[in-house]
C-alpha cells in the first residue's frame, strides 16, 4: 500500500524528501508527465522527465498546507500549474479540493479557522507574502462557484461589477458584451440586459457568472464544480465553454465527475482522502495510466 | 407513571386523551388570540369614538343614547332634536388638520394641531438623522467587520440600551445632553428640541443596528464570496452587495424605529418641554403629541371637558401615523423581499 514517505531510489526528485519535479516530453506547452507525493517507485518508468519551463508556470505550490483548527485539510501539496490549460481537480468529496482552490485567490482569508503554510506562487510571487493584497489578486485569479451567485442586479451590472470597482472607465457596453459572448450567452440575453440576472434559468446563471469572472480578464479563472447544480443540458454547455476558455485563459477546475475532468481538462491532479495530492499530470495519461494503486482504484470507481 | 405494559398504556393514551386535549389546547390558544384582536378592536373603537367626541357635540354613544332617550320620552322629533344637537360641530376637521396655533385649555381656545405634529416631525427628524446612519454604519460593521469576539460583546450591550427605562433616557437628556448643549450655545433654555431629538436618537439606534444586523447576516455569504472573487474590498462588499440584498430588513428597520420616535413619550416630554411652537431653531423649546397628552394626562381638566376630548384626536393622530408607518414597513417587506433566493 502506497503511502506518503518519499523514498531516496526517488532519482528524478530534485529535493530530498519529496518529488517536486512536473515531468514532461515534448516542450513546453504539451506537457506530460507526473508529479507525486507518494513514494517514487514508479519514476523510474517514466525516464524521459524534463520540468515545465518556470515561464510556462502561472501558479506554483510549494508544501502548501491548509489547517482548519487543529485539522490539517491539505498535506504538503507541491505542483506546477501551466498556462493557457485546463487544470482538473479531483478526487473524492472531503478530500480538499475546494480547500486548495481557495488558497490560489486567498478565498481561504474568508474561512476564520483556516491557516494557510508553505507557499503559493502566483508568476513567481508568493501571493500568502505579507505585501500581497488579495484584493490585487483576485484581480488576475477570478473565480467562478458551485452554486450560481448572480448579484441581486441586472444582467448588465453583473458583468459590469468587476470592472467598475477596478474603476474602468472605457467602454463599458463593449466589455459587457464581449464577456458575455465570451461566456456563450449574450444570443440569449442581449435584448434584457436590464433584467435581473436571477430571473435566467440556472444554466444562464452559471454562464453570467462565467461572464461576471472574465469582463475584468483576469489572467486565471478558478472554477469549484461548476456544472454540479446544473443539469445535463446546461452541463454540457459550460463544458464547451470552459474549452474556449482556455484558449485565452488558464483554467482550474474542480469537478468530482471523471468523465468531465477526462473531456475538459489537459492535466489533472488527484486528491484522496486526508487531503493529499496524490498525482498530476497528462489527463491522458492519468485516466490511462495511473501511477498509483489508489489513483488508479478511484478513477475506476472502487471507491469514491 | 412508569408500569411495565408501556406499549398498552401508549395505545390508550393515543386513542382518548390526546383529542379532549388538543381540542382544550387549541380552545386556549385560541382564545389568546382572540382577547389580542379584540383588546386592538377595543382601542380602536374608545379611540375613534373619543374623537367624535372631540368634532361633534356627543360621542357615538352619547349620540345613541341621546337619540334613544328621546326617542322614549317624545317620540320622533325629539329623537330628532337630539341627534341634530348631539351632531353639532364643535371643532371643524378642518381647523384642526391645518390650524396653526394650538390652545385647547386656556382661552382663547384654538385647536390647530399643526405645532404638536410639527414637535413630532422635529423629533423624528432629528434622531433619524442621528440613528439612521450610525445604527446602519454599526450593522454593516457587526454584521461584515466585528470578528465573533467583538460582536458577542457589542450586541448584548445594544441590547441593553433598548431595554433602558426611556424615562431614564428623559433624565439623562435633562441632566446631561442639555448642559453639554448650554455649554456651546449658552443661549439654550432648559427645555429644547435638540436634546430630545438627541436622546430619542440615541434610543432608537439599537433598533436600527440590531434589526439591519439581522437582515445583513441573513445575506447568503455566496454573494460576498461572488464580490470578494471579483476583487472587491470589504468596504465595496457591504455597500454594493449587503445593504442591497439585505435592503428590506433595513428600511424595515428604519421604519420601526421611525415609529417609536413617533411615539416616543417620556423622554421627549421631558427633554423638549410643553410649548407648542412651529420653529426650526433646535434649541427652542417644543411640544410633541405625546408631550401633550402627558401634559394632558396629569393636569385637572375634567372629563367630557374638550380639553379632555382633545386628548383622543391627538392620540387617533398618533395612532394613524404610527399605522402608516406599519404599513409601510409590511409593504417595503413584501416589495423588497427576495433580493437573493
Ligand atoms: N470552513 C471550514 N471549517 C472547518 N473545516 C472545513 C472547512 N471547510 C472545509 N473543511 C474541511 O476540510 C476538508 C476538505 O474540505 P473541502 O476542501 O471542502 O473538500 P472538497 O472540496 O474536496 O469536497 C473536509 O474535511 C472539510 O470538512
Ligand atoms: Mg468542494
Amino acid at each position: 500500500m502506497p503511502e506518503d514517505t518519499p523514498t531516496d531510489d526517488d532519482v528524478t526528485a530534485p529535493t530530498p524528501r519529496r518529488n517536486t519535479a512536473p515531468t514532461a516530453t515534448d516542450g513546453p506547452r504539451r506537457t506530460e508527465g507526473s508529479l507525486r507525493t507518494d513514494g517514487g517507485q514508479v519514476a523510474e518508468t517514466t525516464p524521459s522527465i524534463q520540468e515545465i519551463p518556470e515561464t510556462d508556470t502561472v501558479i506554483e505550490a510549494k508544501d502548501l498546507t491548509v489547517h482548519y483548527g487543529d485539522v490539517q485539510a491539505l498535506q504538503p501539496v507541491n505542483v506546477r500549474l501551466p498556462e493557457r490549460e485546463v487544470t482538473a481537480i479531483i478526487g473524492p468529496s472531503g478530500c480538499g479540493k475546494s480547500t486548495f482552490l481557495r488558497c490560489l485567490n486567498r478565498m481561504n482569508d474568508m474561512v476564520d479557522a483556516a491557516r494557510v503554510g508553505g507557499e503559493l506562487r502566483f508568476r513567481g510571487k508568493n501571493v500568502y507574502d505579507e505585501d500581497v493584497d488579495p484584493v490585487a489578486l483576485r484581480r488576475r485569479v477570478g473565480m467562478v462557484f458551485q452554486k450560481p451567485n448572480p448579484f441581486p442586479k441586472s444582467i448588465y451590472d453583473n458583468v459590469a461589477y468587476g470592472l467598475k470597482i477596478q474603476g474602468f472607465d472605457g467602454d463599458m457596453d463593449a466589455r459587457v458584451e464581449e464577456a458575455l459572448r465570451g461566456a456563450a450567452l449574450w444570443e440569449e440575453v442581449k435584448g434584457q440586459l436590464d433584467s435581473s440576472g436571477l430571473d435566467l434559468s440556472g444554466g444562464q446563471q452559471q454562464r453570467l457568472c462565467i461572464a461576471r469572472a472574465i469582463a475584468p480578464d483576469p489572467e486565471v479563472i478558478l472554477m469549484d464544480e461548476p456544472a454540479s447544480a446544473l443539469d445535463p443540458v446546461a452541463t454540457a454547455k459550460v463544458e464547451d465553454l470552459i474549452d474556449e476558455l482556455a484558449a485565452q485563459y488558464t483554467v482550474v477546475i474542480v469537478t468530482h465527475n471523471m468523465q468531465q475532468a477526462a473531456r475538459i481538462s489537459d492535466k489533472t491532479a488527484v486528491f484522496l482522502t486526508g487531503g493529499k495530492l496524490v498525482e498530476f499530470g497528462d489527463t491522458d495519461r492519468i485516466f490511462e495510466n495511473p501511477e498509483n494503486q489508489r489513483v488508479e482504484d478511484y478513477i475506476t470507481g472502487k471507491f469514491g | 407513571m412508569s408500569d411495565a405494559s408501556g406499549a398498552v398504556d401508549l395505545t390508550r393514551a393515543g386513542s382518548d386523551i390526546p383529542a379532549a386535549k388538543n381540542l382544550a389546547v387549541r380552545a386556549v390558544f385560541f382564545t389568546c388570540a382572540l382577547i389580542t384582536v379584540l383588546t386592538t378592536f377595543g382601542i380602536i373603537v374608545v379611540l375613534v369614538d373619543g374623537a367624535l367626541g372631540f368634532f361633534r357635540e356627543e360621542t357615538l354613544l352619547g349620540l345613541l343614547s341621546g337619540i334613544l332617550g328621546g326617542l322614549l320620552s317624545g317620540g320622533p322629533a325629539e329623537a330628532w332634536a337630539a341627534a341634530r344637537s348631539g351632531l353639532g360641530v364643535q371643532v371643524t376637521v378642518r381647523e384642526f388638520l391645518f390650524g396653526t396655533d394650538w390652545s385647547p385649555i386656556i382661552r382663547p381656545r384654538s385647536y390647530g394641531v399643526i405645532p404638536l405634529l410639527w414637535g413630532t416631525m422635529i423629533i423624528v427628524v432629528g434622531s433619524a438623522l442621528i440613528a439612521l446612519p450610525i445604527g446602519t454604519a454599526t450593522a454593516i460593521y457587526l454584521s461584515e467587520y466585528a470578528d465573533r469576539r467583538v460582536r458577542k460583546v457589542i450586541k448584548p450591550t445594544l441590547e441593553v440600551l433598548a431595554g433602558i427605562p426611556t424615562i431614564v433616557y428623559g433624565f439623562f437628556a435633562l441632566s446631561f445632553i442639555t448642559p453639554i448643549i448650554q455649554r456651546f450655545f449658552p443661549e439654550t433654555g432648559t427645555f429644547n428640541a435638540a436634546a430630545g431629538a438627541i436622546v430619542v436618537g440615541v434610543m432608537i439606534i439599537p433598533m436600527v443596528s440590531s434589526l439591519s444586523e439581522d437582515a445583513m447576516s441573513a445575506v447568503p455569504d455566496d454573494l460576498r464570496n461572488a464580490a470578494y472573487g471579483l476583487g472587491a474590498t470589504k468596504f465595496e462588499v457591504s455597500t454594493d452587495v449587503v445593504v442591497p440584498a439585505s435592503l428590506s430588513g433595513v428600511l424595515a428597520s428604519y421604519i420601526l424605529a421611525i415609529s417609536r420616535a413617533i411615539g416616543e413619550t417620556m423622554a421627549v416630554t421631558l427633554a423638549v418641554g410643553m410649548q407648542p411652537n412651529i420653529t426650526l431653531n433646535p434649541l427652542e423649546p417644543i411640544q410633541t403629541m405625546t408631550a401633550y397628552m402627558v401634559q394632558v394626562g396629569i393636569s385637572d381638566v375634567s372629563v367630557g371637558s374638550i380639553g379632555y376630548q382633545s386628548l383622543f384626536a391627538v392620540g387617533l393622530v398618533l395612532f394613524v401615523m404610527t399605522l402608516a408607518m406599519n404599513l409601510l414597513s409590511l409593504w417595503v417587506k413584501g416589495r423588497y423581499r427576495e433580493a437573493y433566493r
